[in-house]
This record gives C-alpha cells, structure tokens and sequence, in this order.
C-alpha cells in the first residue's frame, strides 16, 4: 500500500489555483520532500493531506483512506507538525504531551509508556517539566515532533519544519527526524524551500511550482537529470574571444565572462573541462584557476522553471505569521 | 467525547490559574464601576432625610415622608434596605460575566493565530469537542472572576441578604447560562473571522451597549419608556436581576419571578448554542 497517493489534486481559492492537478505517490517508509517557493502551493497540498481543506476536484488518499471520505481513519494514522509552533507556551511540555495523548484518546498508562518512549529520543531531559515559554526554538520543535508522534502515526507531516532555526539547530532536527523516522517506521512527508536540506535528507523530492509537479525522482536523479555542472575559471583573455573559440565544445551548455571571470553550464563537467582547458591554453589564453562544481537543486529549480527559488509574493498575514513565528522560536 | 472535552478544558483552566495577573486586571473595570460609581453617586442616598431636617420634622409628617421615601425605594431598587454600592455591585457581577463572555473569542483567535486549531483539527476528535472545551472554560472563567467581584464587593461594605443558599445557586446559574449563551455565539463568529482585531472591535462594540441597556447601574423602574423594551430583551438584565435578589433581598426574593428569568435565559442560551454550534461546525468543517 501506497502511504500517500493523489491524483489530479485541484485546489482552487476564488480565482487563485493553489494546486492545479498534481498527481504522485509516496512509498511507505520514504522521506518525502516537497520543494518549492512559498506560494507554490506546498502548504495546500500538506493541508489537503491532512485533512485541514477540502480539495476542489481529484483524490487524495493517505495510508488507503480517502481524505474526504474517511477523514477520521486519516486523520488517525497521521501527525502533523505545522509551520507554526503549536505547542502551547503556557503548559509544561509533559502536559502539552498529554494532551496530546488525550487527543489521540490513548488510555492513561498507554500514554504514560509513549510519552517516556518518544522522550528517550529527543534529549529534553528535566526541561520537559518546565514551562514551554522557557524553551528555545530547537526545543520547541522537537517537542512538536515528540507529540506527533505520540500515538505511533504510520505518515508524519511536517510543514517547513526548519524555518526560521539557526543552522546548528536545524543540524539537529534532521538528525532528530531521520532517527524517528527511522526507529519508529514511519513514512516523513515534508516541504521545504531550503533546497540543501531536501538534498541531504530526503530520499525522494517533488519540485513544485505556482501549483505543478515540474520533477519527481531522488535528488541525486534530479540533479543529474536537470542540473549542469558549473565550471568557473579565471583567466587573462590576451585579446581571445572565449566564447567564439568554445562555441562548439560539445556539452558545453552556456558560456559568460565577467572580465577575468568565465562561467561555464556544462553536461557532464568531468569531459568537458579538458577540452575547455586544452582550447584555452593552445591558443594563448592564461587560465590562473579552475573550479568546478556540481549541481545543487537549486539549479534543478532554476532549469525546470527559469527562475531562482526565493521568496515569491506572499500576502502580508503570511508575512507578518512567518515573522512572528521567527520571533518566537528566537524567544 | 467527554474524554476530548475535559483534556481541552484542563488545558483551559491550567492558562486560567496560572495568569493570576491577567484575571485581576479583567476585575479592574468592574471594581472601579462598583468602587467609584457605586459609593459615589449613590442614588439611594438621595432618599435619606438630612440631620437638621429630621429634628425640626413634625412626627406624624416624618412618619409619611419616610414611608413615602421607602416605597419609592421599593419601586425602584426592589427593597427599602438596598444601598445604591450594594445594586451596582451586583449589577457589576453580572456585567463581567459579560466581559468575560465577550472577550472568550480572543483565546479562539489566538489559537487560530498560532495554528493551535490545526492541530486539533488534524487529531481524532469531534468538531464539537473543539467548540464546545471552549465554551464551557469560558463560562468556569466568568464565574471565577463574577465569584471574585461578589467577594470584593463583600470587602468593601456589600450589605448581603442572601435568600438561602439555594436562590444564590440560581443566581449563579443564571450567570453560567448568560455566559454560555454569549460565548457560544462569540466563538462561532470569531472561527469566521480572518482578522484577530475585528473580534476586538466586536467584543468593544457589544460591551458597554449591552450593559447600559441592562438593569446593571440604575433600576429598570427609571429607564425611560422608548429604551425599556431593550432592557427587557437584553439577557443581561433578567441575570443580573436572579443574582441580585438572591444576595440582597432576603426574604422578599420572588422566586416566580427567578424562574422566569432563568426560563427566559434557559431560552436564549439553547438558542445560541444551536445557531453557534451550527456556525462553528460549520466553519471548521467545511470548505475552508
């Protein structure tokens, strides 16, 4: 069985389409990534899956069960990690997990058994009695991921789950993740529009965009498949046209100079910089450094849409949310 | 479901006890009413014949005067014995039922905000149960806080009656179903609202409309003929008046009277839960 599956997935606000059709599926036991700009559409999709919005047209199933037919043997198997922190500052984090438990309708000792088996993962010691509005921002999150998790949930949503958190911090959270995700066998379904991260950590990703699925494969694949490779030289021209003298390397993709600086996209770097370096050198160019590097999603990004990946229009409520979020994970 | 509700509500009251402060502050407004207003205007006080005047009455006149000053009383605070501190004060335990009630969509809204709402829309339970967990802590926080105006009022010089424990727990039921009826519809329109300050400017909006049409500050006897049929609508004034005549008027407490208030509260808050509960569920099930 798939653990998440849909189809023709439509999602239509007034005359703004969220999510214009996709269709994809998720193995059981993957890390899931969803990559996109805000405003793709990746937060609508998390929200069709788990049950928050009804979907316009098409099917979305999760674990087998259909998101608008059988929402509360969906919302069962799920836990969901929001882009906000949802966990509430003025409770404890043992009675925030509580009542989580509760809301999972676990009977007490059952509870008792999960709370001090998800508190073994996730390092919050004696702090767990204290007050959450002590908590920093790291703590925060894993304490959010320790009561998604409370009731054994078969997929773990998680929206954006780093944003906002220093690097050491979001370090840590991956690692908290992919053990859970790990020792607990369940199926992580993320977004993120931090393209290093999908990269790292999950095993497969979809690049969404203004509501479409551009790409779907392992990040390795993507990369290979859409990415080219950079090689960046600096070089005293002495009078050469470099681009005339490159023109027909062949998998040489794109060539511009910057002065002393040559940016080339090429199609397996690894043939293509000795023939660029030999042409270079027989007729009389000084080349002082080579670099090459391979390609990162970003660049996957940007050859499937034209675009960089950066913050898109946003209304100002989201804005303004997002903000107030940072302030309080810096808290 | 109960199970839903009593983990919501713990939460609830865990936030209510452990800011103290924020519950005082709500008790400002009310206590200054009843402190400054009540002592201060003093509207029974207008009734008291002067010093000087008594000793150059003629006894039989001084005989008719108070009479006639003790009907007047009667007529229009319910009791020769009620001090005009004593009406407000009761009057003030009702109004922050209100407060309270009006306000209960600023929990609901920040929940939203904080994307709290998600999480409970993403787990298991009943819409209702969402609903409902914030309905009822908010009429257990009216309660608290118009328990603590009644004990204040208490400390400065309320001059209590009560009727017998049970008419008290009448008057506080009327309180409870005030609350609930009030709540009810604030949180359903708060689940609506995209903008946290609207709710403000609704609950501002409601406030002091609906307290001055009631019976909270001046007897329902006095208020002119064109603004009685509001006070006779307002829900505020058929609580204030089981409360009040069940701490001050002793053994002329009329207990028909009571029962048609809370009848008509009963009512009202039946109504409210309904169209509320309709609204809400509405709202956090649907095509949001």
């Amino acid at each position: 069985m798939k653990a998440v599956e849909c189809s023709s997935l439509k999602k239509v606000y007034g005359n703004v389409v969220a999510v214009d059709g996709i269709s994809f599926d998720v193995e059981e036991g993957e890390v899931f990534g969803l990559l996109g700009p805000n405003g793709a559409g990746k937060t609508t999709v998390i929200n069709v899956l788990t049950t928050l919005i009804r979907p316009t047209s098409g099917v979305a199933r999760v674990c087998g069960y259909d998101v608008l037919t059988q929402q509360g043997s969906v919302r069962r198997v799920i836990g969901l990690v929001p882009q906000d922190l949802t966990v509430d500052d003025e409770l404890t984090g043992m009675e925030n997990l509580r009542l989580q438990a509760a809301l999972y309708h676990m009977p007490k000792d059952l509870a008792r058994k999960r709370i001090e088996e998800v508190l073994e993962q996730i390092d919050l010691n004696e702090a767990i009695h204290r007050k959450v509005s002590t908590y920093s921002g790291g703590m925060r999150k894993r304490l959010e991921l320790a009561g998604a998790l409370i009731h054994r949930p078969k997929v773990l949503f998680l929206d954006e789950p780093t944003l906002g958190l220093d690097v050491q911090t979001r370090t840590s959270i991956w690692t908290y993740v992919k053990r859970l995700a790990r020792e607990e066998g369940v199926t992580v379904f993320m977004t993120t529009h931090y393209m290093d991260e999908a990269d790292a950590n999950c095993d497969r990703v979809a690049i969404i965009d203004r509501g479409q699925i551009k790409a779907i494969d392992s990040p390795r694949a993507l990369k290979s498949r859409f990415g080219y490779d950079a090689i960046e030289l600096e070089v005293v021209q002495n009078g050469i046209d470099l681009k005339e003298l490159l023109s027909n390397v062949s998998g040489l993709k794109g060539i511009e100079s910057y002065n002393s600086r040559v940016l080339i996209k090429a199609e397996g770097g690894e043939e293509v910089l000795p023939e660029v370096l030999g042409r270079l050198i027989s007729s009389g160019v000084t080349v002082n450094r080579v670099e090459m590097r391979k390609p990162t999603l970003d660049e996957v990004f940007m050859s499937l849409t034209g675009r960089r990946i950066r913050d898109e229009h946003s209304s100002k409520e989201e804005v303004l949310k997002q903000r107030f979020n940072i302030r309080r994970l810096r808290a | 479901m109960i199970g839903e509700v009593s983990a919501l509500m713990g939460r609830e009251l865990r936030k209510l006890v452990r800011s103290p402060a924020l519950l005082l502050m709500t008790m400002i407004q009310p206590v200054l009413w009843m402190g400054l207003y009540g002592k201060a205007f003093n509207l029974t006080g207008m009734f008291s014949i002067p010093e000087d005047l008594l000793s150059r009455l003629p006894p039989d006149s001084l005989r008719v005067v108070s009479s006639a000053f003790n009907a007047a009383l009667t007529r229009f605070f319910g009791s020769p014995e009620v001090d005009y501190f004593s009406y407000v004060a009761t009057g003030m335990a009702g109004v922050i039922v209100l407060f309270v009630s009006v306000f209960s969509g600023m929990s609901v809204a920040w929940d939203r905000r904080l994307g709290f709402i998600n999480k409970l829309l993403a787990a298991p339970i009943s819409r209702f149960s969402i609903v409902l967990s914030k309905v009822l802590a908010s009429a257990v926080r009216a309660m608290v806080q118009s328990g603590l105006v009644v004990l204040t009022a208490i400390a400065l010089g309320l001059r209590l009656d009560t009727a017998g424990p049970v008419a008290v727990l009448l008057g506080f039921t009327a309180l409870a179903l005030l609350s609930i009826a009030l709540s009810s519809l604030i949180i359903a329109i708060t689940l609506r609202l995209k903008n946290w300050e609207y709710h403000v400017a609704l609950a501002n909006l409601l406030n002091l409309p609906l307290m001055f049409t009631s019976s909270a500050l001046y007897p329902r006897a006095i208020i002119p003929d064109w603004m009685r049929p509001i006070t006779d609508i307002n829900p505020l004034t058929h609580a204030i008046e089981v409360l009040r005549s069940s701490l001050l008027y002793g053994q002329s407490f009329d207990l028909m009277a009571s029962l048609n208030h809370l009848a008509y509260l009963a009512a009202f808050s039946a109504l409210c839960v309904v169209v509320g509960s309709y609204f809400a569920y509405g709202t956090l099930n649907a095509e949001r």
